[in-house]
């Protein structure tokens, strides 16, 4: 099972930054999401794995339960990246309707620039 | 500490609150500028001198307020004869300098920016050297080179001022840290940032192995701020200042704030070889080199620019030599050297003032036409120059004195020597101010008539030049304030005393020749002037420039290589960097061995991951069609739901399924007006390439997440568990944690929010002003749209899901705090149900039915959550502690009433209100892109069978 959850962060990591490193904004946006996904799983594996254990006290007597302290970081951190996602959408897309291109590079802005002076 | 000590409080803030005043009275005139900059000064150096007579008998004041006492950070004073010293100088020449100020600056000029800057300046001054803090004392070095840095500034007009004022900076500020560095060492040998306990520990100090660290750190930041030899440049160019600047600062002040501190740190520093060497023969050089270059100065700023260099290199010697009668011929000299520089300062602004040129060619003969100037510069320039009955010639005797007992490598001679000659050149260039500005023959080519200044003006500089003459013939005026500061550099028991006949000593003769010596030059000097310019010599400023341009050369060239822009790059960087520097933080570390097993893995659980793991390569490999890479993100993210659900996290499988949901419905709304196509522009070698980057970071990150999974650790969380229910009054111990355990962070966190909110819905107004709504307009993007847009199932399906989406989210809420669910998910359920009548029924439809603006509902959650925390104080606990009670109603279950609901009742309304903006500001776009508004539900009415949609502009 830690295999598995290591594995899928790992290659979530791997796919998020392969796309961040992409040259488009809708790729980088993509590569964002991906990555906070990797962060995300990261973060609440750092809790360690448990099966059928929530962190909802039993009125039942004792029981064991799972890490709780990882999950409600988390928890906050899933909206928190959607806010930030969502700024950066709106951000990339003002960036598209104001220069008609989604390339990232400003470099290449700077040289247009340069070339029309 | 009495409640007098505390008054020191006052006197170190007086200037600070009275910089105030004058910035903003800048249209009352130059009088209530400078009439509000004198109040403050005086004020504070009349309690100063209450204390003096305590001071003088050896008391020390203290005063400190505790801040951060475990790092050893407080808010410490204390006032001894040294401190004293200075701080009588910097108020009450602060005081002449205000008067003068008043005259000399232009009524054109910003005058209340000026005197603002000056007390700022005049503040961080007193805090210096009243400080007990090293810390503080830290803090105020820095404040004085910033606030010089204005002033030098100060006529922003011209470029040598702010040539000036940066190079001053760049090079006090370089000091400075520096010396950050050697005050850490020495508060790290003795375990104490308090002045006083570090004076204490000398013995510690000097046998630390760090004591050379320390030593060359401290020194720098006094050499750099002192102008001595080598980075005694910055000084001369710094006279591009108004010339009351220079008086205050490059006289008495500033310049002395180095050897201040050489003075304060004399007992811990002093007595070694190391001492000895570098500061005595950095003075000796400095004292040298400064009188030489003064001597063939012809701007009279430069000139007295020089001159000071070279006393302050002879305080510095001074100080160096390491004996007591050396420490007490240095304070004295602090208080002459202030009097007649001051005046002379003050002498060559009313000349420039007067005359409109400091060029000394194109002066002479201005006695009979300033003959009250003449007085008051002759005065200050024979004390310069060591005359008998000024001032100066008695600290220069003592020197002198201390100079011809002093050997340097064994050698008896060098020290003597060099100090007749610095003396010798000193009594030259001083000569040479009288002779060539005052006698001679009256000129006709004045740039301006001269003619005596009005009282005003004078009038400090001739209260200097009194005070030079009277302690100059009396001088055991000076006795008691020379002996209190003294007492307090060495730490000892002194009682020196000062006059004017020492009898026929060594002193003497030196003296003798460097008078007739001194003469001999001036009259030389016509052939000497032309020789020395001829003479190539290094120029200071060029050399500074040009180690500045390479600086900034090989600056530029890293940055251009690292962060030319473009973000790939950067991140690319970034990602190696980190990668590299966990696998050298890995390996180094050692591990463990593994303490826990391997849980075991059920087929439907090894499908998921397939599932997962298909579709993160599939988004790699097909994100250029990026509809398809949307679904493919969907599918993940569901993935990951369902993972959290197995892996005893419902929590945040509720929340990442809504947030999935309103995460795609933005990025689809967003795609709408983006291409649908990433186009293949990526070489092969650089797919590789960050391909290769890609497996690196992902192995690793997935490699260090296996790795700790397999590893115990002991963490806080029990106690989280233990509490939930007795402190937080929930089971659900994840949404206490949220509302009652880490509530502040939830706090701060819905606060983000709600502003990324608001920034989205502020970008869309900018936006919709700018050009791009133009492209809006003209873009057709009538191809995409279908020709049912508003679908009679969708309408009516959605229509009857309301309610009960609503009361799906209010039960979510509800039982948040002992099940899960809770304020983020309850929003974001909500938010979906309203989103869902949107995409339904369109916008215009929807948007007026909206009863609530969505800014409010962010303004109202915030206000609601931060109540709630505030409430707790009513009933004196801390922000956001939770109480809560159980209550019984008959007809229902018992329920519980907690204030963290309350709380998570604004969290709730900050997530539904955000998030209904975020998308509400996508749509406000698509109204610009041409989409029409539809009145009715649906685009025809089933109830008519006509298919004409209703339609507005």
């Amino acid at each position: 099972m830690e295999l598995l959850v290591a594995s899928a962060i790992g290659a979530m990591t791997a796919g998020g930054v392969y796309l961040i490193l992409r040259l488009r904004t809708f790729p980088v946006i993509l590569g964002l999401a991906l990555l906070s996904y990797a962060v995300n799983v990261f973060l609440f594996s750092s809790g360690r794995l448990a099966i059928d254990m929530s962190p909802i006290l039993s009125k039942y007597g004792e029981a064991s339960y799972t890490d709780p302290l990882p999950q409600a970081l988390v928890l906050t951190a899933i909206v928190i990246s959607f806010g930030m996602t969502a700024v950066l959408v709106m951000i990339s897309l003002g960036a598209f309707l104001e220069a008609d291109s989604d390339e990232i590079d400003i470099a290449q802005a700077d040289q247009i620039e340069d070339s029309a002076q | 500490m009495g409640t007098s000590g505390n008054l020191l409080f006052l006197i170190a803030l007086l200037p600070f609150l009275g910089a105030l005043v004058p910035g903003v009275m800048i249209r009352a005139g130059r009088n209530a500028c400078a009439s509000f900059t004198a109040v403050p000064t005086a004020l504070a150096l009349i309690l100063l001198l209450t204390f003096a007579p305590a001071v003088m008998n050896g008391e020390t004041i203290q005063a400190e307020i505790e801040w951060l006492p475990q790092l050893g950070l407080s808010a410490s004073f204390f006032l001894d004869g040294l401190g004293l010293l200075f701080a009588c100088m910097i108020l009450g020449v602060g005081l002449l300098i205000t008067l003068y100020a008043r005259f000399y600056l232009s009524g054109d000029d910003p005058v209340g920016q000026f005197y603002t800057y000056l007390l700022l300046f005049q503040g961080a001054m007193l805090g210096i050297v009243i400080s007990d803090n090293i810390l503080l004392l830290l803090i105020f070095w820095e404040l004085t080179s910033l606030s010089s840095f204005l002033l030098i500034g100060y006529w922003k007009h011209l470029p040598e001022g702010r040539q000036g004022a940066r190079m001053a900076l760049a090079v006090t500020g370089a000091g400075g840290l520096a010396m950050i560095g050697g005050m850490l060492i020495l508060g790290n040998i003795v375990g104490s940032y308090n002045l006083t306990d570090i004076l204490q520990a000398g013995d510690a100090i000097r046998a630390s192995d760090w004591y050379m660290a320390a030593l060359i750190l401290i020194l720098l930041g006094a050499f750099t701020k002192s102008a001595q030899f080598p980075f005694h440049f910055w000084l001369p160019h710094a006279m591009a200042a108004p010339t009351p600047v220079s008086a205050y600062l490059h006289s008495a002040t500033m310049v002395k704030a180095g050897v201040f501190l050489m003075a304060r740190m004399w007992p811990v520093l002093s007595g070694t070889d190391a001492w000895f060497y570098i500061v005595a023969t950095t003075g000796l050089v400095t004292m040298v080199v400064g009188a030489l270059i003064a001597l063939f100065k012809d701007d009279l700023k430069a000139l007295l620019a020089f001159s000071t260099v070279s006393h302050l290199g002879l305080l510095t010697m001074l100080l160096g030599f390491g004996t007591d009668a050396a420490a007490v011929a240095a304070v004295f000299h602090i208080i002459n050297h202030l009097t007649f520089k001051a005046a002379l300062f003050m002498t060559a602004g009313i000349i420039d003032h007067e005359t409109h040129t400091r060029d000394i060619k194109r002066l002479g003969g201005l006695r009979h036409l300033m003959p009250i100037t003449f007085g008051i510069g002759t005065i200050a320039a024979l004390s310069m120059a060591g005359i008998p009955l000024f001032n100066g010639f008695l600290s220069k005797e003592m020197m002198l004195e201390e100079a011809s007992h002093t050997t340097w490598l064994d050698s008896h001679y060098v020290v003597p020597v060099l100090a007749t000659i610095g003396a010798l050149l000193s009594v030259a260039y001083s000569f040479r101010f009288v002779a060539h500005v005052f006698l001679g023959p009256v000129r006709d080519d004045y740039p301006s008539k001269p003619h005596d200044p009005p009282f005003g003006l004078w009038a400090a500089p001739a209260l200097l030049a009194t005070l030079v003459v009277l302690i100059g013939v009396m001088p055991f005026l000076a006795e008691g304030i020379v002996t209190a500061a003294a007492n307090a550099v060495t730490g000892g028991d002194l009682h020196p005393h000062l006059k004017i006949w020492h009898g026929v000593t060594p002193a003497l003769y030196m003296s003798v020749i460097a008078v007739i010596g001194g003469g001999i030059l001036l009259m030389l000097h016509g052939p000497l002037d032309r020789a020395w310019i001829k003479a190539p010599r290094p120029e200071a400023k060029d050399i500074f420039d040009r180690l500045v341009a390479a600086l900034v050369g090989f600056t530029r060239l890293v940055t251009e290589a690292t962060h030319n822009g473009a973000i790939s790059r950067y991140l690319a960087i970034f990602t190696v960097a980190s990668v590299a520097l966990g696998t050298i933080a890995f390996f180094g570390g050692g591990l463990s061995a593994p303490s826990r097993g391997l849980l075991p893995v059920p087929a439907v659980i090894a499908v998921g991951w397939l599932m997962l793991i298909v579709a993160t390569v599939s988004v790699v490999t097909m994100h250029h069609n990026r509809f398809r890479a949307l679904v493919l993100i969907g599918i993940i993210g569901l993935t990951i739901s369902a993972g959290f659900v197995y892996m005893s996290a419902p929590d945040l499988a509720l929340t990442q399924i809504s947030v999935e949901t309103v995460t795609i419905m933005l990025l689809l709304l967003a795609l709408h007006f983006l291409p649908k196509e990433t186009p293949r522009e990526s070489s092969v070698g650089r797919k590789t390439r960050d391909g290769l980057i890609a497996l690196a970071a992902g192995g690793g990150v997935g490699g260090l997440a296996y790795a700790f999974m397999q590893r115990d650790i002991s963490t806080i969380s029990s106690y989280h568990v233990e509490n939930s229910y007795e402190g937080g009054g929930g089971t659900n111990v994840v949404n206490v944690i949220l509302v009652d355990f880490r509530g502040y962070d939830t706090y701060g966190e819905i606060i983000v929010l709600g502003i990324a909110g608001l920034l989205i819905y502020a970008l869309m107004h900018a936006l919709l002003d700018g050009p791009a709504a133009r492209r809006l307009r003209n873009t057709d993007y009538s191809q995409d749209r279908s020709r049912d847009r508003h679908p009679l199932m969708m309408v009516v399906v959605t229509r009857v899901l309301m309610p009960i989406a609503v009361l799906v989210g209010i039960y979510i809420f509800l039982r948040g705090h002992n099940q899960p669910g809770g304020g983020f998910v309850a929003g974001l359920v909500v938010a979906i149900a309203l989103l869902m009548q949107y995409m339904a029924s369109g916008f215009a439809w929807t948007q007026a039915r909206k009863r609530i603006e969505y800014h409010s509902m962010i303004g109202f959650g915030v206000l609601i959550a931060g109540l709630t925390g505030a409430g707790a104080w009513v009933f004196g606990v801390p922000f956001l502690t939770s109480s809560y009670t159980y209550v019984h109603l008959p007809p229902i279950e018992e329920f519980e009433l907690a204030t963290a609901m309350l709380f998570d009742l604004g969290v709730f309304l900050t997530v539904l209100g955000a998030v209904m903006l975020m998308l509400y500001s996508l749509s406000r776009i698509a109204r610009y892109a041409g989409e029409t508004v539809n009145v009715t539900p649906m685009d025809y009415d089933p109830g008519t069978r006509t298919t004409d949609s209703v339609e507005e502009g």
